[in-house]
């Protein structure tokens, strides 16, 4: 066969399921673990050199990083945030608004910052050069988008359901289904990116990337819920996806909070 | 305190370059400002190698040490400075911005704050790129917070065009990298 020499090389799901379970088991323990992912996860392979050996060092923020870059009606235009509309056909898939709201860890809404996403297509296929996978290119889908969140912290893009598709961590491995996020809040160090998940995957458990964040609440707070009244009649289904930044170090006006 | 738990971080992955970066993000000014500098840099791995695959972000202030709030950082318009510039690394794992040199409030050391992501890294990291060679270095809270050996990871040094500041995801010489208070990490 063909995947022989591959083969050889790479572990196989169960060997890194195995790997998975001993981490879940270790946090259970109390011995490691937070409400983000670890970064020493080696059964996702790329973090076993790309991971720092010491501990992140406690610091407060300084004035610089109590703010954060501003953006603005110059940066984005309105229809940056249908990836549907890129092209002059329909893209191939399933129609979904993915929809919520971001604010921070006090539930202050994140308003008029930057929110970035880009994904693979309904087969499973990135337009990115690197992406290797034989799964058809959508001509009429590219995968990228990008908004202003409203006063009120809310954002809405319309996309495509993007496929999973399958990597080379491990003989067979496959992503769960997803969307990346990228965020700004209103301090430099609440910046996030992240994933979007859609509810019920199998492959959540199976996933190395996912399961790298051993606390199992915290990983449920990447999954969208599906919601009925995001959706529009004959034409798309909907998603709802709220996102919490870390706290927030400025202090606040009261106009402002 | 906060009072609602964040959402996690998750990697940024292999496939960012055509959802993230964009023409100009790398220049905060013009290469042909009259102040303009150069701040660049590799990223390494574990075993030395580039890391061709990651993504570093700067925001810092003017060269007066204000904040700008002005927005235009994604439609770089030629003459606003907005302190906020994107680059992702090249197949030699090298980035590189044209920038000016940030100032800093009065006694304080400027630094430039960088955020660091990369297909397998996890998580973002934080950390600081501190102006080499400035009074304020000496008695910088954090620099001095520091264990002497690994201070200079986070003081960049000049070249002919301008700083270098190489970033060391682990191994010999790691950079130190930063976690704030509320960041969703335990505290050690
Ligand atoms: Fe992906």
């Amino acid at each position: 066969m063909l995947i022989v020499t591959q083969a050889s090389e790479l572990s196989t799901q169960a060997e890194v399921s195995d790997e998975i379970a001993a981490a879940s088991k270790a946090y259970e323990a109390g011995d490691r673990g937070d409400a983000q992912p670890l970064l020493d996860y080696p059964p996702y392979r790329s973090s076993v050199l790309r991971h720092p050996t010491k501990d992140l060092h406690h610091t407060d923020p300084e004035t610089i990083e109590r703010w954060a870059p501003c953006f603005g009606p110059q940066d984005v235009s309105p229809l940056e945030a249908d990836l549907t509309i890129q092209h002059s056909g329909e893209p191939i898939g399933e129609r979904i608004t993915v929809a919520g709201r971001v604010v921070d860890g006090d539930g202050r809404p994140v308003a008029h910052q930057l929110v970035e996403i880009w994904q693979a297509n309904a087969g499973g296929r990135y337009i990115h050069k690197r992406d290797q996978h034989p799964a058809p290119l959508d001509p009429n889908f590219t995968g990228a988008g990008r908004l202003i969140t409203a006063a009120d912290g809310s954002y809405s893009f319309q996309t495509i359901k993007p496929g999973p598709y399958p990597w080379k961590n491990h003989r067979n491995a496959w992503r769960p289904a997803h969307i990346h996020f990228s965020l700004f809040g209103t301090d430099f160090t609440q910046r996030l990116v992240t994933q979007m998940y859609f509810p019920g995957d199998p492959l959540f458990a199976l996933d190395p990337i996912y399961q790298s964040i051993t606390d199992a609440d915290a990983r449920a707070r990447l999954v969208a819920t599906y919601d009925h009244d995001l959706t529009t009649p004959e034409w798309s289904t909907g998603y709802r996806w709220d996102i919490v930044l870390t706290g927030s170090h400025r202090t606040w006006l009261e106009d402002e909070a | 305190m906060s009072t609602l738990m964040p959402t996690p971080g998750q990697t940024v992955g292999p496939f960012f370059h055509y959802g993230l970066p964009y023409e100009g993000g790398a220049e905060l000014v013009p290469a042909g400002h009259p102040d303009a500098i150069r701040l660049h840099g590799t990223v390494l791995d574990g075993a030395g190698d580039p890391v061709p695959d990651s993504l570093i972000e700067i925001w810092q202030a003017d060269p007066e040490g204000r904040i700008v709030q002005a927005p235009g950082s994604l439609h770089r318009d030629g003459w606003t400075f907005t302190g906020w510039g994107r680059a992702a690394t090249d197949a030699a794992g090298r980035y590189s911005f044209t920038t000016v040199l940030p100032g800093a409030a009065e006694g304080d050391a400027p630094f430039f704050a960088v955020t660091v992501f990369a297909r397998g890294l996890l998580d973002r990291l934080f950390s600081r790129a501190y102006v080499p060679e400035h009074p304020a270095l000496h008695d910088d809270a954090l620099l001095t917070s520091l264990p002497e050996d690994r201070r200079g990871t986070l003081i960049a040094s000049s070249d002919a065009s301008g700083l270098v500041f190489d970033i060391r995801l682990q191994g010999e010489g790691e950079t130190v990298f930063l976690t704030f208070p509320d960041n969703g990490r335990l505290q050690a």
